[in-house]
């Protein structure tokens, strides 16, 4: 086996959960975020529900230069950044700059900063020609998102290869495979990876509207996202940030760094089907997730725990339970599979690091997070889904996947290194 | 790991030339195609010039109901994907579904698009938003859409990385190749000239407000004032080099034999730019010693600090005028995403025919200590070139080329 990548360092924003042990509070005691909107008016719209973050960026140490500059979803991602490497306990000052990378995944970028500042030079749709002369200096970071991964970089120090991996709704998980693999191949030695995505905004609220993938159910906001229920009707929007500091392993043994879990197996397969659509057969998940298992030289019983998806549309939720039984077998029945989607809401490309925080934690911890309003499951969705609250429940090795618009479909292996290999 | 990876086909629409006959064709003698912009009425704005495609009726390539679905730089690359299929003589269905995937770049998605549901959004309401609004505008719908067109279900991904992403788009390709990967398809496209794309393309503060289509974009040039932009991209298919002899591939253009990748320090550290970084490691990646480079395609990025950096880093690995150096996107503006990949045509395009497409339009300041290829194309053995992409935030990317016997 070749090099080994290990997180040493976590940093995570989500709704109702700003820093790690937050977040980690509102999982495990099973609560959840989703309100109705505040951050606009939504009255306009079919879906009135989010899961929005309290999120003060003076309070997290950006200066006000900083914060005219960047888009939300950018100043998620530079705190949750710099509060990974802090927690890593890592002095870049001590390495080479130019090994350490960054990938920083985003699914629509800084679609809320375009959204305002088109309003803005369009005089509220009112020109064509909008007006340049109205336009901040910093548009053109919103026009073009790499611009998170240069402000995380500069956040951090890291002068190595840096990008931003943008395929949708898996780009939380595919901006940390695409770092393990840097490291793997000995292009980097230290990744500050991860996702962000800020995305509660009219376009957005519009545009899912228009194919009724929200939820409409505007009655009961706490309760709005229901992966897995047999009343979910959409899913809840959300936003949100979560950064890694990756190392590999025997470098990060050798300077005495806490190992949260190897980042042990990680594929991604598109469906090639539709650009919304899934095939309910879950075949090209179930792909990945051999792949990720192979990977990890793990079999499935050797999985833990599975952090789904689990946006709480009827096609992903049946979607993905195909996916899990066809590539795990008989070992998927026997699994605790939840969504934090319940709690923390959809944050689009930001999710699955999120869920990639989750499930470390839920390693550390050996807490299985519940699924939130799960009361009356699917009856074509029929595994353990953890309804409710949270589990204590051993947990050594974790797999968390993702599929999104475009067809992607992506799985991580997550498991304690020192586990024997297959 | 070291396995070699090759392009075996290659589909590109530029304003020079749609398909490869057409725009080596104008690329080797050097045909300019910047232009006043036609797309919309830009007199109101500071930069009125750009590299526009014209006569590309995508109808005449994709089925209509592609049509209403997707923004103008999916269409090209959708095209371009149909013609690197057939350039590399392969069908979707000759390669297993799983073993075949899609990585592109994006710099600013279908922002056209966007713009037009923006417009709904704001003077209509919020119920005209199109259904397709939720895709057609990010960033991985060239990937989601040419993954589908094709039955591609393998590996697939998308990078953004400003102008630098080509490049690493490109890598990411070889990467999946060497883990096992049949087939891959990299580049990328970019067409964001519309009023709202425009603004914001302005708002980046390093496009020229020259009106003299061919006094306007000149790197390396004393009168260098910005650059101005343009539209479209290149796809090429990646194949394991055994493979694709295997196969008998009709065309093996080239090896991806190098990669490297940086990020410049924060802006006012005084340290010195990660390019020189990027290209040593690119170099170091194709085993490589400076002298074996029969060619450079620089950035060029037009403005005379950032063609400073880039002439300073050429010297210091090349030594002065140590290597040819050119830039055919002064034919037609800077692509974005775009750009790299189309230049990683030009450069196997070059080695094929044993020529340098020239730097259009410049005349080189006598304080770059470079080779520039400037008036005319130069006959020279080409058989490993060095293409380079720059990104506004600092992105450096380096890929070498090497020619295949």
């Amino acid at each position: 086996m070749g090099r080994r990548v290990v997180i040493t360092g976590i940093g995570v924003l989500a709704p109702g959960g700003i820093g790690t042990k937050n977040f980690w509070s509102l999982l495990s005691e099973g609560r959840t975020a989703t309100r109705g909107i505040t951050f606009f008016d939504p009255s306009p719209f079919r879906s009135k529900v989010a899961a929005e973050a309290d999120f003060d960026p003076e309070l997290h140490g950006l200066t006000p230069q900083e914060i005219r500059r960047m888009d939300r979803a950018a100043q998620f991602g530079v705190v949750t950044a710099r509060e990974a490497l802090a927690d890593s306990g890592l002095d870049l000052a001590g390495f080479d700059p130019h090994r350490a990378g960054v990938t920083i995944g985003s699914a629509v970028g800084a679609t809320t900063g375009l959204d305002n500042e088109y309003r803005v030079v369009s005089n509220d749709g009112r020109l064509d020609l909008v007006d340049h002369t109205y336009a901040p200096s910093h548009l053109y970071n919103h026009f073009v998102p790499s611009s998170f991964a240069a402000e995380v970089a500069w956040a951090t120090g890291a002068e190595g290869p840096a990008t931003v991996v943008s395929t949708g709704c898996t780009s939380g998980i595919d901006s940390v495979g695409h770092a393990v693999e840097l490291i793997r191949e000995g292009t980097a030695d230290i990744m500050i990876t991860g996702a962000t995505d800020a995305p509660i905004s009219p376009i957005t609220m519009a545009c899912f509207d228009a194919i009724k993938a929200t939820t409409p159910r505007n009655d009961d906001p706490e309760h709005a996202s229901r992966p897995f229920d047999a009343s979910r009707n959409g899913f809840v929007l959300g936003e949100g940030s979560a950064c890694f500091v990756l190392e590999e392993l025997e470098s990060a043994k050798k300077r005495g760094a806490r190992i949260y879990a190897e980042i042990a197996g990680y594929a991604s397969r598109c469906n090639a089907f539709h650009m919304t659509g899934l095939r309910p057969d879950g075949r090209e998940m179930a792909e990945a997730i051999t792949v990720a298992l192979a990977e990890a030289r793990m079999n499935p019983e050797a999985i833990d725990y599975i952090n789904a998806h689990g946006s709480g549309t009827k096609q992903n939720d049946r979607h993905e339970t195909a996916a899990f039984k066809l590539s795990l077998g008989e070992h998927a029945y026997r699994t605790p599979v939840s969504s934090i989607k319940s709690m923390v809401g959809h944050s689009l490309g930001a999710i699955g690091s999120i869920e990639i925080a989750a499930s470390v934690l839920a390693m550390e911890n050996n807490v299985v997070p519940p699924t939130a309003n799960l009361h009356t499951p699917d009856p074509e969705c029929d595994l353990d889904y953890v309804p409710l609250t949270a589990r204590d429940h051993r947990t050594d090795a974790v797999l968390t996947v993702g599929s999104g618009f475009g067809g992607f479909q992506s799985a991580m292996v997550l498991a304690r290194p020192e586990r024997s290999l297959a | 790991m070291s396995a070699k990876v090759v392009i075996t086909g290659i589909g590109v629409a530029t304003p020079n030339g749609l398909g490869v006959e057409e725009f080596w064709a104008a690329t080797r003698i050097g045909k300019n195609a910047i232009g006043p912009v036609t797309r919309f009425d830009a007199a109101q704005y500071p930069t009125r010039l750009a590299g526009e495609i014209h006569d590309f009726a995508a109808e005449d390539h994709l089925p209509s109901r592609l049509i209403p679905q997707t923004d103008r730089m999916t269409r090209l690359a959708l095209v371009a994907a149909d013609c690197a299929f057939e350039d590399a003589g392969v069908r979707p269905g000759d390669i297993p579904e799983f073993d075949m995937g899609v990585v592109t770049a994006s710099t600013s998605g279908g922002f056209e698009f966007g713009q037009n549901e923006l417009k709904k959004l704001w003077s209509q309401g919020s119920q005209y938003v199109s259904a397709y609004q939720s895709f057609a505008w990010f960033y991985a719908v060239n990937s989601g859409q040419i993954s589908i067109r094709n039955g591609m279900r393998g590996p697939s991904g998308v990078v953004v990385s400003d102008q630098a992403g080509g490049l690493d788009a490109i890598a990411q390709a070889r990467r999946q190749i060497r883990k096992g990967s049949k087939l891959i398809f990299s580049g990328g496209f970019d067409a964001s000239i519309c009023p709202w794309g425009w603004v914001a393309q302005i708002a980046g503060g390093r496009m020229t407000t020259s009106d003299e289509p061919e006094r306007a974009y000149l790197p390396f040039d004393a009168d260098a004032s910005g650059y101005v932009p343009g539209e479209g991209g290149a796809l090429m298919i990646l194949e394991d080099a055994e493979a694709a002899r295997a196969r008998g591939a009709a065309n093996i253009y080239g090896e991806i034999a190098g990669y490297g990748a940086t990020i410049d320090p924060k802006p006012g550290s005084g340290r010195e730019s990660g390019l020189r970084r990027a290209i040593e490691t690119a170099l170091a990646d194709a085993d490589l010693a400076p002298g074996q480079i029969d060619v450079v395609f620089a950035d060029a990025a037009g403005s005379p600090e950032l063609d400073r950096a880039e002439a300073d880093a050429l010297t210091a690995v090349f030594g002065p005028g140590g290597v040819p150096v050119t830039a055919p996107k002064t034919m037609t503006g800077r692509l974005y995403s775009g750009a790299a990949p189309v230049d990683v045509v030009s450069a196997v395009l070059a080695m094929r025919e044993g020529l340098i497409p020239p730097t259009t339009n410049v005349t080189l300041a006598p304080e770059y200590d470079i080779d520039l290829v400037t008036g005319q194309a130069r006959t020279a053995s080409v058989r490993a070139a060095l293409v380079i992409a720059r990104g506004q935030g600092g992105f450096n990317s380096a890929v070498v080329v090497r020619a295949v016997d």
